[in-house]
């Protein structure tokens, strides 16, 4: 069946292709058919691929599958080609196992609305390109995939157009994003520049032989400020809250689950560069939690569910690239992998509460919706539980693994450690803090949506449940050895790094198992802490809280007001090159230089032409003049001769 | 005896003939001045056929005059065409492809 590994990425391709040209004529029941089914069945190969990666040595784990020649100049060449390793195979399946799930759910959220096969042709154009993005085995397909995936990012945003803000939150994050890529094309064309191709492994194999390592410091920075771009980190982050103006699924598939996560793929794809790099993985820890307590901070006090859950997947996202920067790539993946699960559940969740109150977001006007959606309320608190580390849910095994290496590892520090801590707190707080809002407590649902409010139908509620069984179990195949687990998906990673890195990988010392334990414990202890406030502020005493914003009001109004970062930007930024775009680039450059040449050639033009002219005198007298006076030059001509 | 006094002659009308197209105004005259170089032509082909001792070109001539015969039953044919039209035989007065 890996052979037939191109089927994955075709299927969704076709879909795309079929519901964007057809899907107007075919009707709203074929687009649900086709949607979902392509992604589906790409789960099936990929599942049976996944067998039969399975059945080989894990040395032999690393197959190239070339399909076709793209560019060809010389010497240097692209091939559209696919490289199929543990670390793509576990993207893959998380990319069309989810994905699957989405398309399903979307069935039911998007019934009835016009553009029904534009979703769905878009939303399978982005599987294609998501997939495209993990199964290169080059930069160059990969950033195809990349840019891809941004574009469709951007058409789903501005789904509903006709909306403005709609509109310029997709532009928003098209723009802020093609900044991060600037930053990864300079990165690819200095690789490009250094090693002569662009081929993983050649690349690899060549950088950890010790050939271009001076320009590595450069390379792993740039693609990292593309990674910055793509997964929402400090500062290219701005463009996922506005995000939320699309259809919740897509939040969910792109903004949680998937597109977010190239980025860290990216920089595990590349941990060879960035363990010859170890300033650079300084630099991507560090931004990672800081990113990630920044986020928290604000989820805190926000009040519109879609907004919180974006902030929380920035700060999550922080978590996965603390994973990669300490060295500990396979706990970022697992992260990411567990957070797919999650969060989707949770965008998905969330936007079964809104299908419930007719698009309401705000969660002042929520409150007491368990028993009147308790599919929704369970599978939601299944993912709040795991997200915010509760043992035994899959979120407790990831982001603790992640904890942990960034105690121990040589590239992390205490700092690192103690700052995820405390974010993970902020995690368990304002999860539960959402919970509590949305679901318990005395209904303050306005009336007039009050008697709307009904369970979501099956084709929604069951991907819901099955992401919630993902989301408790999803972790057992990574629970580390001190608690009894096997670490499998540790292990199945493993060759992927020890492919180039085996020096590199720095081995960790022989640690004690009840130093791992203590530090296990302490997160546990912050996370019960953290449900135990907003346990406490939001059920018991819910003064405290109005207290506190107004004591504190200065703080409250800067995270309400998420440190004033976008107002900060578009001052710094945005205006300086709106009013010189206008007044300079436009009215000098465009108009009197560019129109002023060209419309400078066509006077030169006409100059002449009107100086020419006169000899069109319509007398044939001077015709005859001109004659002779050819005649004599020719004649002299000779006769001098 | 030699050629040149022959030759200047037919020189100085074709000249005249010359200056005669390019200055005169009524198409009539340069016509004539036309006929004029023509002429000059022939005597120069002549003046070279008694000097060469040989019949070409007197047999050039015959040619010549009958082109002339030709062009000029054409051209005022022309001319009576374009009198009937405009009133006029002033070549200055023909300035329609003036741009």
């Amino acid at each position: 069946m890996i052979d037939y590994l191109w089927l994955i990425p075709l299927l969704p391709a076709i879909g795309f292709l079929i519901n964007g040209l057809l899907g107007w004529k075919l009707g709203h029941k074929a687009v649900s058919w086709i949607g979902p089914s392509v992604v589906g069945l790409a789960f099936v190969v990929a599942s049976l691929v996944f067998v039969d990666l399975l059945r080989l040595e894990p040395e032999a784990r690393h197959i190239t599958v070339p399909i076709y020649e793209w560019i060809r100049s010389g010497d240097f060449s692209v091939t559209i080609s696919f490289l199929l390793d543990p670390l793509s195979m576990v993207m893959v399946l998380v990319v069309t196992g989810v994905g699957f799930l989405i398309h399903v759910y979307s069935v039911g959220y998007m019934h009835g609305d016009r553009g029904y096969a534009r979703y769905f042709a878009f939303l399978n154009l982005f599987t294609f390109s998501m997939l495209l993005l993990v199964l290169a085995d080059n930069y160059l397909l990969m950033f195809v995939g990349w840019e891809g995936v941004g574009l469709c990012s951007y058409l789903l945003i501005g789904f509903w157009y006709e909306d403005h803000y709609n509109a310029y939150a997709g532009r928003k994050a098209f723009v802020v994003n093609r900044i991060g890529d600037y930053g990864f094309s300079l990165g690819m064309l200095l690789l490009f520049a250094v090693y002569g191709t662009l081929k993983y492994d050649a690349i690899f194999s060549q950088a950890a032989h010790g050939v271009g390592t001076w320009a590595l410091g450069a390379v792993t920075l740039l693609l990292f400020v593309g990674a910055t771009g793509k997964s929402a980190q400090i500062p290219l982050y701005v463009w996922l809250p506005d995000a939320m103006a699309g259809p919740t699924p897509v939040s969910a598939l792109i903004h949680a689950a998937t597109m977010v996560t190239a980025g860290v793929y990216m920089v595990v794809r590349s941990h060879v560069l960035y363990l010859l790099a170890p300033d650079t993985m300084l630099v991507v820890a560090s931004i990672g939690v800081f990113t990630a307590i920044f986020a928290a901070s604000i989820a805190l006090v926000n009040n519109d569910i879609k907004r919180v859950l974006a902030y929380s997947t920035i700060s999550q996202l922080g978590y996965m690239f603390v994973g990669a920067g300490v060295g500990a790539f396979a706990a970022g993946i697992f992260h990411l992998m567990t957070h797919a699960f999650f969060k989707a559940l949770l965008f998905l969740g969330a936007g079964s509460v809104m299908h419930a109150l007719s698009g309401e977001t705000d969660m002042r006007k929520m409150g007491g919706l368990k028993d009147k959606l308790p599919v929704t309320y369970w599978t939601f608190l299944m993912a709040t539980l795991a997200i915010s580390g509760v043992p035994l849910f899959s979120g407790f095994f990831s982001k603790d693994e992640i904890l942990w290496q960034a105690f121990i590892s040589p590239h992390g520090n205490f700092w690192i450690w103690l700052i995820g801590v405390i974010a993970a707190g902020f995690t368990a707080f304002y999860m539960f803090r959402l919970v509590y809002l949305t679901f318990h407590g005395k209904s303050r649902v306005p009336p007039e949506l009050a008697h709307h409010v009904h369970e979501s139908p099956p084709v929604m509620t069951i991907p819901l449940s099955i992401l919630a069984v993902l989301a408790v179990v999803g972790g057992y195949v990574g629970a580390p050895k001190v608690l009894g687990g096997g670490q499998q998906f540790e292990h199945f990673l493993e060759p992927v790094f020890s492919r180039n890195a085996e020096e590199l990988i720095s081995h960790l010392p022989h640690h004690s198992a009840s130093l791992e334990l203590t530090v296990m414990l302490i997160s546990v202890i912050v996370a019960f802490t953290g449900i135990g406030v907003a346990y406490l502020f939001y059920m018991k005493r819910p003064d405290l809280p109005v207290a506190l914003a107004s004591r504190f009001r200065a703080v409250y109004t800067l995270l309400l007001n998420k440190y004033y970062v976008d107002e900060i930007y578009n001052a710094l930024v945005v205006q300086p090159i709106f009013h010189l775009s206008n007044s300079f680039l436009w009215k000098v450059f465009d108009v009197k230089l560019v129109d002023g040449m060209v419309n400078g050639v066509a006077r030169v033009v006409e100059n002449t032409a009107q100086r020419l002219r006169r000899t069109q005198t319509g007398l044939v007298q001077n015709y005859a003049l001109g004659f002779l006076i050819g005649v004599v030059l020719i004649v002299g001509y000779y006769l001098v001769k | 005896m030699s050629p040149q006094h022959y030759l200047v002659l037919a020189g100085i009308l074709f000249s005249i003939g010359v200056t005669g197209v390019l200055i005169r105004r009524n198409a009539l005259i340069v016509f004539m001045s036309i006929e004029l170089m023509l002429n000059a032509v022939n005597l120069t082909l002549v003046t070279f056929s008694h000097f060469m001792r040989s019949p070409d070109g007197q047999v050039l001539v015959f040619f010549s005059i009958v082109v002339a015969a030709a062009e000029v039953a054409v051209g005022l044919a022309l001319i009576v065409a374009l009198f009937r039209l405009s009133g006029t035989t002033n070549l200055d007065d023909f300035n329609l492809l003036k741009w």
